[in-house]
């Protein structure tokens, strides 16, 4: 896709799609939301990127392999269910800790760690997929 | 007139009118003589989806609607670019060798243009 319009806007709507997909992923404790459609969005923006300035620019700019993400993603959810066993308690039990940062405290939970590997699991197998479907149209 | 029934009157107008944009846009997707009218007939139907999330949302006051909406207005042109692309890349289309933006080089036997 060499259209100037596209180029110039797509790492700008990359980012954005990146920021929102963030916050879909923190939000999705307590309302809609949570780490698979966070990873989604995710996903999608980096395969604009792709379509706007070409596979092996997004993968440079990735610096991993997305499936490396995918597996620490992975890693991150099984670690958040086995955290309590450290304390004798079963598999996947919430762990929740009152993070105190200089104004506010923060309440921090291992179900937050296995969101986010489930964002990453997503965000990375989705845009391998997306990757390796580009990169097969443009040989 | 109170401002919010006054915002009250314009969702309730506003729905029809989307429905109507909306029959239009699905004529345009059934009827569309080339595929790049359906493609951009499709991108229409999103942002008709997006107007009628707003409206829903002014009307029963559930912001959930607003980023469902925002979502969608994300990730709607996902789809038109990559309709966009394969209609560039379908087979029986030759494609230029080099972007427009550039110039292109010079072949011999043909007469040089200004750039």
């Amino acid at each position: 896709m060499n259209t100037l319009i596209f180029r110039t806007i797509a790492p700008f709507l990359a980012a954005l799609m990146l920021v929102f997909s963030v916050f879909v992923l923190l939000r999705g404790h307590n309302e809609p939301g949570g780490g698979f459609i966070g990873g989604l969005i995710a996903a999608s923006a980096f395969a604009i990127q792709g379509l706007a300035q070409g596979v092996s620019a997004v993968r440079r700019a990735l610096k991993m392999d997305p499936l490396g993400i995918a597996a620490i993603g992975l890693l991150l959810s099984a670690l958040a269910g086995f955290l309590p066993f450290l304390g004798a308690m079963p598999f996947m039990t919430g762990l929740w800790i009152d993070l105190n940062l200089v104004a506010d405290t923060v309440p921090v939970s291992s179900v937050m760690l296995f969101d986010i590997g489930v964002y990453l699991v997503v965000a990375g197998t989705v845009t391998a997929i997306a990757l390796a479907l580009e990169e097969k149209e443009t040989d | 007139m109170s401002s919010s029934s006054l915002l009250a009157l314009a969702a309730t107008i506003a729905l029809p009118v989307l429905a109507l944009s909306l029959a239009a846009t699905a004529w345009r997707v059934v009827r569309g003589p080339t595929l790049a009218d359906r493609v951009l007939a499709l991108d229409m139907l999103t942002a008709i989806a997006i107007g009628f999330m707003a409206v829903f949302s002014i009307l029963t006051g559930y912001s959930l609607y607003i980023d469902i909406a925002i979502a969608l207005g994300l990730v709607g042109f996902l789809a038109t670019v990559a309709f966009a692309r394969f209609i560039l890349t379908r087979p029986g289309r030759k494609l230029p060798d080099t972007p427009p933006d550039r110039p292109r080089p010079n072949r011999p036997g043909q007469r040089r243009r200004r750039a």
